[in-house]
């Protein structure tokens, strides 16, 4: 057969070969990849969604480090037995400010995506410190150390990296990104100008020493953000079946 | 020369070689079983109308729905939906009936248990226990002490608004004042001595008798005279063995020198009220209801 002849040109010519494969790669990941991007309706419309606060961020930044995904996705799927368990599932728009997102699928741990304001401060620095104390039957490592080092960030300059892939800081976000750090650790610190940047959020001393920010403050500030921001009581169920 | 003119049968074989001859080493010809092969034709005639009839292809604006209308999350709504169809009776009755009515009808009462024990395990358990034992700092459910009242209302309370949340403005608060600053050191080790004598044989039984003056002055206002405790404040009993941060004189001093003060959230908003009656029926049902 002719067309059979003419595939042999590709099968004797490795570079070619490897163009050849390295094309029809690239369409099926246009075909798959490509349209998430534009399509309208694979980001459903929300309300509540607001960039991380910079101790947040911090902290995401530390769930990140220590390979937290590695144990717990942060993607609650629309079955049942998830649902029951977690609560809602997890919209697209609930991970836009996300870089990278952390939905993962290894569940040694439970999901996270809406572990935010289920548990006390307290549990989470106890949890987190010695997991066994609260949790027997639980294998999650101690960070204990956490409690102990202090939280070194350059926030401006983190804003300033997730703007420029798309997170929409302002400028007075970042002229006051290493303020709004200390401020949402601190019951004491006045809260308006945060509070008006970033709505929602919880200023608290999250590891219970008001004293000084250290990474369990970032690590529990993110942990009590998680799946809290969206108000599911202006989203349309039904717009978003597919 | 084309390698077809090179074809020859292998003589140990017995089969066919396809031509091609790599310094002296031929390749035999042996084709994918027929059965394989119709198979691999069959899943691409199946993709085709599996794209057809499913979501699949991206357009401009949206992807195909496919014919059948398929969606992962309607079809989620409709097995919630069927779900709580199937018990939409029991659930009506739990959300109106008063809770002591509940408590009184079996039937329901179990119904309300078995999901109380269910939604217990996702959302209590990792503080109080899988057993409801608790931890240090996190209440005991099975015995009869309670902080806050062990009626069903008062545990529905409790369940619904939770402790020290500062987000509900119905929440259980009780602040114990920190008396580091009041009380000197030696005072605070007499009273820990008193208290600890409420319930047992003191470690140290000379400080007692101070320590009962300091009590009075300090303490019983919230927790009683003798440490029986005052459900309406949130004033935890001293008068047994059943302690939430320790036992020890020295646990005792340090609660009060610099109190720690345990938040627990309101599950009304998370968890919707039929279920936080589920879980006030079947805590009441752990043994300590009242």
């Amino acid at each position: 057969m002719a067309l059979m002849e003419k595939h042999k040109i590709l099968e004797k010519n490795a570079t070619l070969l490897l163009a050849g494969s390295f094309l029809v790669v690239t369409i099926g990941g246009i075909v798959e990849i490509a349209p998430l991007f534009y399509l309208e309706n694979t980001i459903e419309k929300v309300e509540g969604m607001r960039p991380y606060t910079p101790l947040e961020l911090a902290g995401r930044n530390i769930y990140i480090r220590e390979g937290c995904y590695a144990c717990h996705s942060q993607m609650i799927r629309p079955f049942r037995d998830e649902v029951e368990r977690y609560g809602h599932y997890s919209l697209a728009a609930e991970s836009m400010y996300d870089h990278p997102f952390q939905w993962g699928s290894k569940r040694t741990g439970p999901d996270l995506a809406r572990v935010g304001g289920r548990y006390s401060n307290e549990w989470h620095v106890q949890h987190l410190i010695d997991p066994r104390s609260v949790v027997p039957e639980s294998n999650m490592p101690s960070y204990g150390f956490l409690a102990s080092t202090p939280l070194q960030l350059d926030a401006a300059g983190h804003l300033r990296a997730n703007r420029a892939v798309g997170v929409p800081y302002d400028d007075e976000m970042i002229e006051n990104a290493s303020r709004d750090l200390l401020a949402q650790a601190n019951p004491d610190a006045d809260p308006s100008g945060l509070e008006s940047r970033y709505p929602k959020v919880r200023v608290e001393s999250f590891d219970g020493d008001p004293s000084r920010v250290t990474e369990m403050d970032a690590l529990v500030a993110y942990l009590q953000m998680l799946g809290t921001l969206v108000d599911f009581s202006t989203y349309d169920e039904n717009v978003g079946f597919r | 020369m084309s390698d077809q003119d090179k074809r020859e049968v292998d003589e140990i074989s017995g089969v066919e070689t396809t031509g091609h001859e790599w310094d002296g080493i031929k390749e035999l010809n042996n084709p994918l079983p027929r059965w394989w092969l119709w198979t691999f034709y069959a899943t691409i005639v199946w993709s085709i109308g599996y794209t057809i009839a499913y979501p699949a292809w991206p357009l401009v604006n949206s992807a195909t729905q496919g014919v059948l209308g398929y969606s992962s999350r309607a079809e989620l709504h409709r097995e919630v939906e069927q779900v709580q169809l199937s018990r939409s009776d029991q659930t009506a009755q739990l959300a109106s009936l008063d809770l002591n009515e509940v408590l009184a009808d079996d039937a329901l009462r179990n119904f309300a248990i078995a999901g109380g024990a269910a939604a217990y395990r996702v959302n209590c358990s990792q503080c109080h226990g899988t057993g409801a034992q608790g931890a240090e700092g996190f209440p005991n459910l099975n015995d009869d002490n309670w902080i806050w009242g062990g009626t069903i209302e008062d545990l529905h309370h409790t369940i619904a608004h939770g402790v020290r949340d500062h987000a509900d403005f119905d929440t259980r608060i009780s602040e114990m004042p920190a008396f580091a600053g009041v009380m000197t050191r030696r005072e605070i080790a007499e009273t820990a001595a008193f208290v600890a004598s409420l319930s047992r044989e003191p470690e140290n039984p000379d400080l007692v008798e101070a320590g009962a003056e300091h009590f009075e002055v300090y303490c019983a206002a919230c927790h009683g005279f003798n440490g029986e405790g005052e459900r309406l404040l949130g004033a935890p009993s001293l008068n047994n063995p059943i302690w939430l941060y320790g036992g020890s004189e020295a646990e005792i001093a340090a609660q009060i020198a610099q109190p720690r003060h345990g938040v627990m959230p309101g599950w009304a908003d998370r968890l919707g009220d039929v279920t936080v009656r589920k879980l006030a029926v079947f805590v009441h049902s752990l043994g300590g209801g009242e």
